[in-house]
């Protein structure tokens, strides 16, 4: 067994850097009283371990923590802290000693604990050696694609995927029946304005938002082959259609992407997920067993040449199977962010006052 | 110190946690707890790509075999270091913690938004995120008659 010493190289420098950053950065998020302070922290929080997801080698999830942390739950924390307060009470000092004691123990245990767990990078560490090591292996040949992450996600452990799209979907759900269906008082008119201050911005979104909108679909369909997947263009796509709310007010977009689209198409995305299992069965396979997508019949006809391996024309059912399950991820995901977002920008303050009427 | 640079990882992580879960104890604030719970949740991510990182590995996108780029990589490592854990002549990293982390992620910003719906709610219904505040005006709420009642 080779156990390789932990060098100091620039690596675990950089590594280190970025783990003291955001301790600094949480610290400063338990210290302050704004709200915005805290919510703009923990967007840098979020933008810094994201690079720090690319040092550890993990450009996927990199990718879905900078569009998510950086992006959607900053714009979420936002319009919750405008339909809040933007403040907090100052503690008691009496009352945070109990917190504390518990956080510095079980914090205290958890580095103990810590002692016990293989070095940071060590090959031979249970994880790594193998069931890490068992897919990289086995992917090539199971599902013939070069990024293992979709391949694990999509192939491997398409069922627990499939769960995780449900959840984003009820938690969209979620949102929707808390918040009401979406744009209700700020669909008013708005005020006339005289004197555009916005001009810059808007040229800028006007020419950004359709290049975001195909940067996501390249992410979607790059994401069998690099970094990316149906996760991450979700996101993406749902960032395109929030920055033009933002730009150009909720009014406009919602009626270029009514509300009613956006939970239509979040369920739609649901159920191309399960057909893609629904059929894998009803052509005598496993749910979601992709290599049972097409009948063997269909399969003898598709010529080798398609695919460029003609040896291996089973994987021609994981390559479509993937592709269609995360079509279904990527519009689950953005109609559920986008249908959070209006939720949350559709409710005012008059909502809820008119709401609270007897 | 050769112990703390190669668990550095772990350190941090278990402080970040703590900072959450502090975060989430203290805090009356409906909001800066599920900022908490989030800040919570991003160490639990560390936590696992840490796990997976390996020493001279790369990203788990697989590297034709006998490429340039393959070739490449396989000249930074020692050989034999390369024979026991390399695949096809490339050390990778684990690729299961990033497939968990990155739809855990997605999962917790719906989850997010879920907890902030309901924070908006609480304000609507009694006029504050504080859970101190909310405690009272709910008591008072029992007794009395409420505007909603």
């Amino acid at each position: 067994m080779i156990a390789l010493p932990p060098t100091f190289d620039a690596n675990l420098a950089i590594d280190i850097a970025l783990l003291v950053m955001l301790v600094v950065l949480a610290g400063a998020i338990v210290r302050t009283r704004s709200l915005l302070a805290a919510i703009i922290l923990f967007s840098i929080y979020s933008l810094i371990s994201a690079v720090w997801f690319v040092i550890m080698d993990a450009p996927d999830v990199a990718f879905t923590e900078a569009v998510v942390g950086a992006g959607i739950s900053t714009i979420v924390l936002l319009g919750a802290i405008l339909l809040t307060r933007g403040e907090t009470e100052r503690p008691d000092w009496r009352r945070l000693i109990a917190p504390a004691l518990v956080c510095i123990t079980v914090g205290g245990i958890l580095i103990y604990a810590a002692t016990g767990l293989p070095a940071l990078g060590d090959a031979s560490s249970p994880a790594n050696a193998y069931i890490g090591r068992a897919y990289l292996e086995a992917a090539p040949k199971d599902i013939g694609l070069p990024n293992t992450v979709t391949a694990v996600l999509a192939s491997y452990r398409g069922f627990d995927t499939f769960g995780e799209t449900a959840v984003i979907f009820a938690a969209g759900v979620g949102v929707a029946l808390m918040l009401g269906f979406g744009p209700r008082a700020s669909l008013a008119p708005p005020p006339v304005v005289t004197g555009d201050h916005h001009v810059v911005l808007r040229v800028a979104a006007k020419l950004l938002i359709p290049l975001i909108a195909l940067f996501a679909l390249y992410v979607q369909f790059h994401g069998d082959l690099g970094a990316g997947g149906g996760f991450q263009a979700g996101v993406i796509m749902a960032a395109a259609i929030i920055l033009h709310a933002l730009v150009f007010g909720l009014r406009e977009t919602v009626s270029a992407v009514p509300p009613r689209v956006a939970r239509s198409v979040a369920s739609l995305g649901v159920l191309v997920y399960a057909g893609v299992g629904v059929a894998c069965m009803i052509n005598g396979g496993a749910f979601l067993d992709y290599d049972y997508l097409f009948p063997p019949e269909v399969e003898k006809q598709i010529p080798g040449w398609l695919l460029g391996d003609s040896e291996h024309a089973h994987h021609w059912g994981q390559h479509f199977g993937i592709m269609l399950i995360e079509l279904g991820v990527l519009l689950t995901v953005a109609a559920t962010m986008v249908t959070i977002f209006y939720g949350f920008a559709g409710r005012t303050i008059d909502d809820a006052r008119r709401e609270a009427k007897p | 110190m050769s112990f703390i640079l190669s668990h550095f990882n772990y350190i941090a992580v278990a402080v970040l946690m703590m900072a959450g879960l502090f975060i989430v104890f203290s805090s009356g604030n409906l909001i800066k707890r599920m900022i908490g719970l989030a800040i919570f949740q991003t160490a639990t991510g560390l936590f696992y790509i840490s796990l997976g990182k390996v020493s001279g590995g790369t990203a788990p996108i697989v590297v034709e075999p006998n490429s340039p780029e393959a070739r490449e990589l396989a000249s930074r490592l020692d050989p034999a270091y390369l024979a026991q854990h390399g695949v096809d002549g490339v050390v990778y990293s684990n690729p299961l913690p990033n497939v968990l982390i990155l739809t855990a992620i997605v999962v917790g910003v719906a989850t997010l938004a879920v907890g902030l719906a309901i924070a908006v709610r609480v304000r609507e219904a009694f006029g504050s995120v504080e859970a101190d505040e909310i405690e009272v005006l709910s008591r008072v709420e029992s007794t009395q008659p409420g505007p909603r009642a």
